[in-house]
């Protein structure tokens, strides 16, 4: 009995650290959003009165004149835009590396692998001088595509994790049963299918919702800033405050439905992040 | 029966079709910002570009490779890069092997666990390095208010304590990916292993090196290879926190403010193609230690 107090007591303190070291950072944030401009420098951790002024100057002056909608809605279109293309070439893709035999498959796979470890900085100079040269530059495909690009590896390797586990028998089964190819399809293997490709969905727009190094190399305005970008060019009220009050609200702003999305689906994220590694 | 032998190797060809078709349009696409900018970037790191001087461009031969190699800058950036992976990776490793380990044996709280530590996956990266750099800038963080640490200490103000706090960003960033990957190799453990082990008296630190790590190799191999390969590309939390100031460049930086900043697509370009080659080593030397191991692996987050 000592000894199971013993153990309990241990593991309570190990799953309190894990918590406390995942949140700090989040409470701070949402704690320094909602400091007034004078308590800012007071070094405390919990805020001593409340203030949402930094939440309103984000959102003041409406969709021209407020820093930060644009960017938010640049951020989200971007995001989703890049996720639903991308979820449907690598679906087809990993369809094809998951049921069918063909030559060249496993030099897809490797591909993938080699794209994934692929530096982005290598190819953002040669994309600035072709973007600029096409009129791509500072435009929603000129973030798009790079996207695409680095998301398909991610989007591919989980999906052929998934799919390789979908019992494809029950497809024929459904036709013996008297379904036409369609409706075996449709009713019998989408529904299998969903939860993987909804899972590779997910892992795509937090990879395309994080990017920075793109999004400032190859957008110059708010016309394709994303939220990352537009944080690091932040400017106070007037030239004399610090942005601080305001980075912090639109960080928060950015992360709070994020956070909320992730325990959702946290089992789906699990899942996805550790398709495949076990394979090994 | 050679009707039956045409018709399928009728049908294999048709499969083979048919998988090459849906292959196509992913394959293009990655292709299309990969493969064609990398030689495109190996053009102009041979040529003299500066979008600053549009009408002086002209054939450089190998001289900005020699710029490049010669410069101390550079040596520099290589040295604060590989400092950054080498101490963020193995910081990570132990911490993830532990998170893992956690989420595994847990009597009761696993989903609790599982939970937070996904919260700094979700989070974008711009967000965490603000986060932290507000905790530890002088005037409004509360890390200097905290016991043991001198009210006067600034972080920012010296090399390595700003690279004390970029390694804590990043590892708090990407910890949870390391830890997950390292999960997913302990569940293929047969749990039967450990009650034997127990049975003929193995420690439980015992239990952990002659069975946990060896059994985890290919994990834990995948995982290192994974975020060194990311740590090596180290941009986002260098940019935020200290945008390369006081000799805290990384290689990506160093690229940025060529390409970008300053325009010299010719030197930038041969710093881009000089990083490529790091990575491409790097990835050998791990691929050489797995061997055909990781083609079942999968790509980082």
């Amino acid at each position: 009995m000592e000894h199971e107090g013993r153990d309990y007591a241990l593991w309570s303190i190990a799953i309190v650290l894990v918590v406390l070291f995942a949140l700090i950072p989040v409470l701070w944030l949402i704690s320094i959003s909602l400091k007034p401009p004078d308590e800012l420098t007071d070094q405390r951790f919990i805020p001593q009165s409340v203030s949402f002024d930094n939440y309103k100057s984000l959102f003041e002056g409406g969709i021209d004149d407020s820093p930060f909608i644009k960017p938010l809605i640049n951020s989200i279109a971007i995001a989703l835009i890049t996720t639903v293309i991308s979820i449907v070439l690598a679906s087809f893709c990993a369809y094809a590396i998951a049921r069918l035999e063909f030559p060249g498959k496993r030099l897809i796979l490797a591909g993938a692998l080699a794209i994934a470890m692929f530096p982005p900085i290598s190819t953002v100079g040669p994309l600035f001088d072709m973007w600029r040269a096409l009129g791509l530059y500072d435009t929603y495909p000129g973030l798009i595509i790079p996207y695409l690009t680095f998301s398909l590896p991610l989007a591919i390797y989980v999906l052929v994790a998934f799919f390789r586990e979908i019992p494809w028998e029950l497809e024929q089964a459904a036709q013996v049963d008297g379904a036409t190819p369609f409706q075996a399809f449709t009713k019998v293997i989408v529904p299998l299918a969903a939860p993987g490709v909804f899972t590779a969905a997910i892992l795509v727009f937090i990879f395309c919702w994080n990017d920075f190094l793109f999004a400032i190399s190859l957008t110059s305005s708010d016309a394709s800033r994303t939220v990352p970008a537009a944080l690091a060019f932040f400017t106070g009220e007037s030239s004399f405050t610090a942005p601080t009050g305001s980075i912090a609200a639109a960080a928060v702003v950015v992360t709070l439905p994020i956070i909320v999305f992730v325990l959702f689906f946290q089992r789906r994220i699990v899942a996805g992040l550790t398709a495949g590694a076990v394979k090994g | 029966m050679e009707a039956h032998a045409t018709k399928t190797s009728s049908r294999t060809r048709s499969e083979r079709k048919l998988g090459w078709m849906l292959c196509a349009p992913a394959v293009l696409a990655m292709l299309l910002v990969t493969a064609y900018p990398i030689a495109y970037a190996i053009i102009l790191s041979l040529q003299n570009v500066d979008l600053r001087f549009p009408d002086e461009n002209s054939f450089a031969g190998l001289s900005n490779y020699v710029t490049v190699l010669t410069s101390s800058l550079w040596w520099t950036d290589v040295f604060n890069t590989v400092f950054i992976m080498v101490v963020t990776v193995s910081i990570e490793l132990v911490l993830g092997m532990a998170i893992a380990l956690v989420m595994h044996r847990a009597i009761f709280g696993r989903g609790v666990v599982r939970t937070s530590v996904l919260i700094p996956y979700g989070i974008i990266t711009v967000v965490a390095a603000f986060a932290w750099q507000f905790a530890f800038a002088p005037e409004t963080g509360f890390v200097n208010n905290l016991p043991l640490i001198s009210e006067e200490m600034d972080w920012f103000g010296g090399r390595f304590s700003s690279f004390a706090v970029i390694i804590l960003a990043e590892v708090w960033k990407t910890t949870p990916f390391m830890a997950l990957l390292l999960l997913a190799g302990l569940v293929t453990i047969d749990g039967q292993l450990y009650e034997a082990a127990r049975v003929d008296g193995a420690s439980a630190w015992q239990r952990f090196t002659k069975i946990t790590l060896p059994l985890m190799k290919p994990a834990i191999l995948v995982a290192l290879l994974f975020r060194t390969l990311d740590a090596f590309r180290v941009f986002d939390t260098i940019f935020i926190m200290t945008r390369g100031a006081l000799d805290t460049e990384s290689v990506s930086i160093l690229g940025y403010n060529q390409l970008i900043s300053r325009l010299n697509l010719g030197l930038g370009s041969a710093v881009s193609v000089l990083i490529f080659v790091c990575v491409f080593l790097i990835a050998l030397l791990f691929v050489k230690g797995l061997g055909t191991k990781l083609e079942e692996g999968r790509p980082g987050g």
